[in-house]
C-alpha cells in the first residue's frame, strides 16, 4: 500500500533501518533483566509485577506514544483480558500459553469494537469515551457475579505448569521468567510493526492527522488498527496477571489500573517502547520502599513525588536514557554508532 | 539530570538492600498482618492496628516460648494488593501466619496462597460464609453475616414484629443479610413486603426510605457497611420516619461502636443484633476497653477491634499449645476447637468449619453516662454460622 518505500533513495531507507537497530542500552537492559532472575531470587515477585505493569504501559505507549490516542480506559482491555484468561483457565484448561492468546484476543475484540467511538472526537472526547467504556465494563463485571464472582473476585483459577514442565511457584520464579519472555516477544513484535510503513504512518497521524490524510494515509482505519493492537497487548498483560496471581478481581478493571498505566508511561516517557519498563521499575520500587517505611502514609509521599516529578520535567528520564545510550554507543562502536542513536530522535 | 539519576539509583539500591537484608531470627514466629490502612475500609484497619497495639502491650511479645514478631502491611482495601503483599510476606519475610483482611475480597484473594503455601490465614473481619471453604488453612475470629441476620430475623418474629421491609447495600454481604434475615423471619411467621437494595457507593437513602414508608411495615431491617449507618439514620429522621412508628432493626454494623456516639439522638432505640458491644458487662471487657483506650488516646473499640484482639489471642494460645510450632497443618489442627474468653464473651473455633462460634446479642441504643452505647438485653448463646450448619 505504501509503495513509496521501495522507490525512496537508498540513504533514507538505510537511515530508517539503522534507526531501528538494537541499541547497546537496550541489549544491556535485557541482559540485566535476565541476570536478575539468577541473582535476585528474593525479588522475583516484584520483578514479575514490574514486567506486568511494563506491558500494560507498553500497550498504552503503542496508542499514545505512536498514534497520539489519549486514553484513560486501558483497564477495560486489561480487565477483560484478565477475566477471559481466568474463565478460560477455570472452565477449559489451565495451559498458560493458550490462556494468554485468549486474553489477547479478548482485549483486541474489546478495543476493536470500542475503537470506533474514538473516531468521534479529539483528545478530551477520547478521554471521556475511554473512561466511560472502562466504567461500563467494570459495572458489568460487578453485576454479573454468577460469571465473574462480582466484588469477591473470580475463584478457581489454576494455571498449569508452563510447557507442562515449570510449575508456577509462590516465589514467582516461573512467573518472572514467563512474564519476561512475554514482554520480550511483545517488544520484538512492536518493533517490527513500528518499523514498517504502517508504523511510520502512525507517527505521521500523531504529528498531524490532517496532513497525514492529505498524503493519502487512511487515518481512521489506521487508528482502529493500532488501538486494536494496543488492546491485544493490554489483554495479554491482564491475562499474564491472572495466570501468575491465579486470581482476578474487579481491581483489574478499575480506573486505578488505567491511571497506573498512564502514570508509569509518563514517568518513563512515551514513544520509545521502553518507557513502560523504565517507568514501572522506578514507580514500583519507590512504591515498595515507601509503603514499607510508612504503611499508613505512603500514598501521600507517592503523590508528592509525582507532583515534584512532573514539575521538574517529565521529559528527563527519556533524555537521560538517550544520553546514556549515546555515550554507551560511542564507547562500544565509535562515532558511526553515535550518529545512529542520535537519529533515533523523532 | 545526573543528580536525579543518582537519586533514583540510590532509592533502587536501598530497596534491594532493605528487601534482601531482612534477616531471619531462628526463634521468632513472624506474623504478617495485611490490613486496609487506606482506601474504603480504612476504619477497619485503624481498629485492627489499635487492637494489635493493645494486645502487644497487655500480652507481651512471646508465645509458646518464642518471640512473636508482627509485620504490618497496608493493602489499600484492594484484593490485588493484599495478595501481592501476602506473597511477599510468605516468600521474603518468611512469615508463618497471615492475619488481618478487612473485607471479603482481600481474604478470598489470599486464600489460594494460604492453600498452596500451607500458611494459616486468620481472618479478622471479612464476614462472608464462603471464605472458609476457600482454604483449609483458614481460621476466623470475626463473625458471619448469616450468623447475625438469622438471629435477628428469628428474634423479631418471636417478639411480635412481623411485617418488614428490608434495606441492604447492593453487594455480597448485603445479599447474604437479606436472604438469611428473610429465611429466619418467614420460618417464624413473619413477612417481608419489599426488598430494597441501595447502591454501595455514595448511597442516597431518600428514595428507598420513601418507598419503604409507602409499604407501611412495622419495621425496617437494615444492613449497610460500617460508615453508611450514620447517613442512613440521618435521612431516616429527616424523612420523619422516626415519628411514623416504623422501627429500625439492624445488623450490628449500622450502629457500630465507632460511629454510634456521633449519630446523636436519632439512633436511640434502634435495635441491632451483633457479636460485641463496648458496653458488654464482663470483667474481661472492662479490662480490654480500659487498656484499649489507654493505648489509643481514648478511642472506643468496636467489633472489628475485638475480633482482631481475639485473632491475636488465638494465635498466641495456639502457639502455646504447639510449643511455638507454626507449621500450617500443626497450627490449624491445634487451633480447631480452641476456646477463648473474649471481651465479647466465650467464643470457640468450630473444629469442623474452623469458623467462629459465639454469642449473638440483641442490643438497643441507649444513652449511658452521656454517651451512646448499644446496650445488650438478650443473649443467644453459642451461635454457629447457619450457612455452614445448613450444608
Amino acid at each position: 500500500m505504501v509503495s513509496g518505500m521501495s522507490s525512496a533513495p537508498a540513504g533514507v531507507a538505510g537511515a530508517l533501518r539503522r534507526a531501528n537497530r538494537w541499541g547497546v542500552l537496550e541489549i544491556l537492559l535485557w541482559i540485566l533483566a535476565v541476570a536478575a532472575w539468577f541473582f535476585l531470587p528474593e525479588q522475583h515477585l516484584i520483578l514479575a509485577e514490574i514486567v506486568n505493569f511494563a506491558i500494560l504501559a507498553l500497550s498504552l505507549d503503542l496508542i499514545l506514544g505512536y498514534a497520539g490516542i489519549v486514553s484513560l480506559g486501558q483497564s477495560a482491555m486489561y480487565g477483560v483480558g484478565a477475566y477471559a484468561a481466568g474463565l478460560f483457565s477455570a472452565h477449559v484448561t489451565g495451559e498458560p500459553l493458550s490462556g494468554l492468546l485468549v486474553g489477547g484476543l479478548a482485549g483486541a475484540a474489546v478495543a476493536f469494537l470500542t475503537g470506533f467511538l474514538l473516531l468521534r472526537g479529539a483528545d478530551l472526547t477520547r478521554l471521556m469515551v475511554t473512561l466511560g467504556v472502562a466504567a461500563v465494563f467494570m459495572e458489568i463485571a460487578n453485576q454479573a457475579d454468577w460469571l465473574t464472582g462480582g466484588a469477591d473476585g473470580l475463584q478457581g483459577v489454576e494455571t498449569a505448569p508452563l510447557f507442562g514442565l515449570f510449575e508456577f511457584d509462590i516465589f514467582g520464579r516461573t512467573a518472572y521468567a514467563y512474564s519476561l519472555g512475554v514482554l520480550f516477544v511483545l517488544i520484538v513484535v512492536a518493533r517490527i510493526v513500528l518499523a514498517s510503513p504502517f508504523g511510520y504512518s502512525l507517527r505521521a497521524i500523531r504529528d498531524n492527522p490532517l496532513r497525514a490524510s492529505a498524503v493519502g494515509i487512511p487515518v481512521n482505519p489506521r487508528l482502529i488498527a493500532i488501538y486494536t493492537l494496543g488492546g491485544a497487548y493490554a489483554g495479554i498483560a491482564g491475562a499474564l496477571f491472572t495466570q501468575t496471581q491465579m486470581f482476578v478481581s474487579l481491581d483489574a478493571l478499575s480506573f486505578q489500573k488505567s491511571a497506573d498505566g498512564l502514570m508509569i508511561l509518563t514517568i518513563g516517557g512515551t514513544g520509545y517502547l521502553y518507557g513502560g519498563v523504565v517507568g514501572a521499575l522506578v514507580y514500583k520500587l519507590i512504591q515498595d520502599v515507601l509503603s514499607n517505611l510508612t504503611p499508613q502514609y505512603w500514598q501521600f509521599w507517592i503523590g508528592l513525588l509525582l507532583v515534584a516529578f512532573v514539575l521538574i520535567g517529565r521529559e528527563r528520564p527519556r533524555a537521560l536514557v538517550r544520553a546514556v545510550s549515546i555515550r554507551l554507543a560511542r564507547l562500544f562502536a565509535g562515532k558511526a554508532a553515535s550518529r545512529r542513536v542520535a537519529e533515533e530522535k523523532p | 539530570m545526573r543528580l536525579k539519576a543518582f537519586a533514583m539509583g540510590g532509592i533502587a539500591a536501598i530497596a534491594l538492600i532493605a528487601a534482601t537484608g531482612a534477616g531471619l531470627a531462628a526463634d521468632a514466629v513472624k506474623v504478617g498482618v495485611v490490613i486496609p490502612l487506606t482506601g474504603g475500609f480504612q476504619s477497619n484497619g485503624r481498629q485492627i492496628s489499635a487492637a494489635l497495639k493493645t494486645f502487644v502491650a497487655t500480652h507481651g511479645e512471646t508465645a509458646g516460648g518464642k518471640q512473636v514478631e508482627f509485620i504490618v502491611k497496608d493493602d489499600a482495601s484492594t484484593p490485588d494488593n493484599a495478595l501481592r503483599l501476602a506473597q511477599e510476606l510468605v516468600t521474603k519475610d518468611h512469615v508463618s501466619v497471615l492475619a488481618g483482611f478487612g473485607n471479603t475480597p482481600t481474604a478470598l484473594s489470599v486464600a489460594q496462597l494460604s492453600k498452596r503455601a500451607r500458611v494459616p490465614q486468620v481472618v479478622m473481619v471479612a464476614a462472608t460464609s464462603a471464605i472458609m471453604d476457600a482454604s483449609p488453612y483458614m481460621l476466623r475470629t470475626s463473625w458471619t453475616i448469616p450468623q447475625m441476620a438469622n438471629i435477628i430475623g428469628e428474634w423479631a418474629a418471636k417478639n411480635g414484629t412481623k411485617k418488614f421491609v428490608t434495606i441492604v447495600s447492593d453487594y455480597g454481604p448485603g445479599a447474604d443479610a437479606e436472604v438469611w434475615f428473610k429465611k429466619a423471619l418467614e420460618a417464624n411467621g413473619g413477612t417481608v413486603t419489599a426488598q430494597l437494595k441501595v447502591p454501595l457507593a455514595n448511597p442516597d437513602f431518600a428514595p428507598f426510605l420513601q418507598r419503604a414508608a409507602d409499604e407501611k411495615p412495622e419495621a425496617l431491617f437494615v444492613f449497610v457497611p460500617t460508615g453508611a449507618g450514620a447517613a442512613f439514620m440521618k435521612q431516616f429522621v429527616e424523612r420523619g420516619l422516626d415519628k411514623s412508628g416504623i422501627k429500625v432493626i439492624a445488623a450490628a454494623d449500622v450502629t457500630d461502636d465507632d460511629l454510634v456516639n456521633n449519630m446523636g439522638d436519632p439512633a436511640i432505640g434502634v435495635i441491632t443484633g451483633g457479636p460485641y458491644s463496648a458496653s458488654h458487662d464482663s470483667p474481661e471487657n472492662k479490662a480490654f476497653v480500659e487498656a484499649f483506650k489507654k493505648e489509643n488516646d481514648g478511642m472506643r473499640p468496636n467489633m472489628v477491634a475485638v475480633a482482631a484482639y481475639d485473632a491475636l489471642d488465638l494465635i498466641y494460645k495456639t502457639l502455646d499449645k504447639t510449643g511455638g510450632d507454626a507449621t500450617g497443618d500443626v497450627f490449624v489442627e491445634a487451633a480447631k476447637g480452641m476456646k477463648l474468653d473474649s471481651p465479647r464473651g466465650p467464643i470457640s473455633i468450630d473444629p469442623e468449619t474452623r469458623d467462629i462460634v459465639q454469642n449473638i446479642y440483641m442490643r438497643k441504643v441507649e444513652r449511658v453516662n452521656g454517651e451512646l452505647y448499644n446496650t445488650e438485653f438478650e443473649t443467644i448463646e453459642a451461635v454457629k454460622d447457619p450457612a455452614h450448619a445448613a450444608k
